[in-house]
């Protein structure tokens, strides 16, 4: 095909450049009744899962269904979410910082009829292109990372063992039958892009071999020094090592009993891989939280060290969290997070009753905030 | 027929949600048929080689992307991530893959003709893939070709007055919740402060200058949506001072059971009737409710507004009406040194335009962190290193009991010379005469 020319000329860059605009401003997208009642809002019902009503002082009511999707999409897909909204909504939709898709309507009869046509569509595959639910004390979409879509250091998918997930999940998404809301996010490396370290349940890619050495290239590719500045636990040091061609390059060594497999050398230095398809999996954490409702913000506790990546769908790792799931929901009281729960019956009756074994892997030994994590009383149960 | 076979990611075509494989098997069939007659600018079968690099990753249990390259647009260094497949002839479509971030407006709210510029965009320029969202929370163009970003930036800037988002050692784009939009427990305009802060820090968001990244997020209340607490370097929590008001015909309400608790949020199973009691007096973490002879009363001094009771009750609970803004720093996830939340720093300030206050902080706070911080230090490991008591100085902030969960347990306290009677200069001689040797 012919490049086609925006207008921009290579040889004059700086012509007509238009630069540090920032973003569209915001309430150039308000739909009319957001724009009229905005700081009006008096209270806000969930009328049933995945449509709520928000009331104003004025008297307006706007009726909003939520749903969910990958937030992997498609421009096909987007333009879909548009043809429904300038059908249903006026041309306005929104999205939440869970990727559900948010749209917005001024009476209860059109906002069934939108939850109707949303319900009605399904990708050629089977699956629902925008499934209603994701509200009040149930599972909302996942957040996540990149994964192996399009990221250079994950551990695990992302896509993927969403998609598996949410499928184990999915009644959760359309029901309220929880003691409190659940939040699952994934991030397929500690990097933790998606910042899941204060969820309910996070899905964690891990890597657990040390890095791979390309001496060969390693010097040409990589700041020696910016490679051993990297790593946390200063388990990286320079060093000259011999090519089976007898040549000698310099490099590094890596003292492996010290790596805690965090991929930032990797980051600073391509040459120092460490992905593998026996060493990755995941790590599953529980029981963060980041509101302050009745309890401070706490982050998520490993609970299973290492789970192996079973690609296409992840089976051991969703059979997990079903079961957490579960057993949170049949043994939390109303309003109780799952940290707070886990807190209230103590980790050893969470390890109990959801069957997890207990492994020294659980056991922190990470630098100075390692002790407050021991139990330094005789309180304990059996 | 499909270009490459994908076994195993069609098995993520089954079940209830959302498939991403079908998706992107829709969008590689649009792009193969191209019944618009596009002019594809990259690859038209981007998506299939897409679907190929990824069934070679699940078949292998190992990504195919690497290192992103230096790519940009002229006078950015942020907002462009460079990528490149590792088996690029065996999947010519994606061998540039690069991504763009473009900054999200707030709230996150559309309207349906600037979405369909951007797929128009990206159709002609791009994959055709996006994020709605990435999780810092821009608009995420996933895969071009290094040629495409001018031609991109001019479109964007020029016909679509739209600007890129935040990558490597910057500003990251700032996010906010859905705020005073459509949420009564708004103690502040989220949209507002994010934007003018937004606009104000245009510089520091497209050229890096910092240590390392710096993220700015916008919490409307204490319930924390886009979890401000634990993933900003400056968090600001909308809050009040003043008392919650109270309804007390709608309390009567939900003690009748005429207005289901919570919003409706457990409609899901059968509690049983709502306890007011039970569900709310006894689970308020201060203890500072009572309710007494049908009558709810708030001791306001001793609340901490940890918004359970107005989460429960929403029509008879009001947030008070003196609002401002928390500010917490230094949240982080692990890497390097372990995750972080944010620490309060700033208990209480007021939020109005032109939030001069606001920016006296967050400039305080760059001051000394650029200063200060080594290279890829986040600021909460820069306060852990440097200790509390730094970041009070560079602030100009008094010390107050509301900056500790607790007074320390040590006495290793380091006295600076100046805080000390007489100083730390003294005579060996003069106190020999005293004290033989």
């Amino acid at each position: 095909m012919a490049f086609i020319s925006s207008g921009y000329n290579p040889d004059k860059p700086m012509e007509n450049r238009i630069t540090d605009i920032g973003p569209k401003k915001y309430d150039e997208f308000y739909p009319p009744i957001i724009k009229a009642n905005k700081g009006k809002w008096k209270y806000h019902e969930i009328l049933e899962p995945g449509v709520l009503v928000h009331v104003s002082e004025t008297g307006d009511k706007v009726f909003t269904v939520r749903c969910g999707g990958a937030r992997l999409m498609s421009i096909t897909h987007i333009r879909e979410m548009c043809d429904i909204a300038d059908k249903h909504c006026g041309g306005h939709l929104r999205f939440t910082t869970r990727n559900n898709i948010e749209f917005m309507t001024d009476s209860l009869d059109k906002a069934n009829a939108l939850k109707q046509d949303l319900e009605s569509r399904k990708f050629a595959g089977g699956s629902f292109k925008f499934p209603v639910g994701g509200t009040g004390a149930g599972i909302t979409n996942i957040v996540h990372t990149q994964g192996w879509i399009h990221c250079h250091t994950p551990a695990t998918d992302a896509s993927g063992p969403v998609k598996a997930a949410m499928d184990v999940l999915f009644d959760d998404f359309k029901s309220m039958r929880l003691p409190a809301h659940l939040r699952v996010s994934l991030a397929c490396c500690l990097n933790m892009c998606g910042a899941v370290h204060c969820s309910d349940i996070a899905i964690l890619g891990y890597h657990r071999k040390p890095p791979m050495l390309d001496h060969e290239y390693l010097d040409k590719m990589c700041e020696i020094p910016l490679a051993i500045a990297a790593c946390p636990t200063a388990a990286i040091k320079p060093a000259k090592v011999e090519l089976p061609n007898g040549k000698t390059v310099k490099s590094v060594a890596v003292k492996n009993e010290r790596c805690m497999f965090c991929g930032n050398c990797y980051t600073m230095c391509p040459s120092m891989p460490l992905a593998d398809d026996v060493g990755d999996g995941i790590v599953l954490m529980v029981g963060g939280k980041v509101s302050n409702r009745i309890s401070a913000p706490k982050f998520s506790k490993v609970v299973v060290a290492f789970i192996p990546n079973e690609a296409p769908r992840w089976p051991t790792t969703t059979a997990t969290i079903k079961k957490i799931v579960d057993i949170y929901a049949k043994d939390a009281n109303k309003y109780e997070r799952l940290g707070e729960w886990a807190e209230r019956i103590g980790w050893e009756r969470f390890f109990d009753k959801c069957e997890i074994d207990f492994t020294h892997h659980l056991i922190d030994d990470f630098r100075d905030p390692a002790y407050y994590t021991w139990r330094q009383t005789t309180q304990f149960k059996f | 027929m499909a270009k490459h076979a994908t076994p195993l990611l069609d098995q993520l075509e089954s079940g209830p949600w959302p498939s991403f494989v079908s998706d992107l098997k829709q969008e590689a069939e649009v792009r193969a048929k191209n019944e618009k007659g596009v002019e594809y600018q990259i690859p038209q079968d981007v998506c299939d080689d897409l679907l190929g690099v990824m069934e070679l990753s699940f078949k292998q249990g190992r990504t195919h992307w690497k290192h992103g390259g230096i790519v940009g647009v002229f006078g950015y260094g942020g907002g462009v991530i460079g990528r490149y497949c590792d088996q690029p002839e065996m999947f010519p479509g994606v061998a540039h893959f690069h991504t763009m971030r473009i900054n999200q407006p707030g709230g996150k709210f559309y309207n349906t003709k600037f979405l369909r510029e951007l797929c128009d965009l990206w159709d002609l320029r791009g994959s055709g893939l996006t994020n709605m969202h990435g999780s810092t929370g821009d608009i995420v163009l996933l895969g071009t070709t290094t040629p495409q970003l001018e031609e991109i930036f001019h479109t964007i800037t020029h016909d679509m007055n739209q600007d890129l988002g935040g990558s490597g050692s910057n500003l990251r784009t700032p996010a906010d919740c859905i705020g005073a939009a459509r949420c009564e427990y708004a103690c502040y305009d989220t949209q507002a402060l994010c934007y003018d802060l937004t606009m104000e820090y245009q510089d520091e968001l497209h050229r890096p200058a910092f240590p390392y990244k710096f993220k700015f997020k916008f919490d409307g209340c204490p319930n924390c949506c886009v979890a401000s607490i634990a993933r900003s370097d400056m968090s600001f929590i909308g809050t009040w001072k003043d008392d919650i008001r109270i309804d007390e015909k709608a309390v009567a309400a939900y003690v009748g059971g005429e207005i289901p608790p919570n919003a409706g949020a457990h409609s899901g199973r059968d509690w049983g009737k709502f306890n007011i009691v039970k569900e709310v007096i006894d689970l308020c973490p201060t203890k500072c409710m009572r309710y007494e002879g049908g009558k709810l009363s708030i001791n306001t001094k001793e609340c901490t507004r940890c918004m359970h009771c107005i989460n429960v009750m929403p029509q008879a609970l009001r947030i008070g009406n003196d609002r401002g803004v928390s500010i917490l720093v230094g949240a982080k996830a692990p890497i390097l040194d372990g995750a972080q939340m944010g620490s309060l720093l700033v208990p209480f300030i007021k939020v109005e335009e032109p939030y001069d206050e606001i920016k006296e902080v967050i400039e305080a706070i760059w001051d000394w962190w650029m200063e200060e911080g080594k290279n890829r230090e986040r600021l909460g490991e820069l306060i852990k290193r440097q200790g509390f008591q730094k970041l009070l100085e560079a602030t100009g902030i008094k010390p107050m009991p509301q900056h500790v969960k607790e007074p320390r347990s040590n006495p290793y306290i380091f006295w600076k010379e100046e805080e000390v009677d007489g100083g730390w200069q003294r005579d060996i001689n003069e106190f020999r005469k005293h004290h033989q040797r």
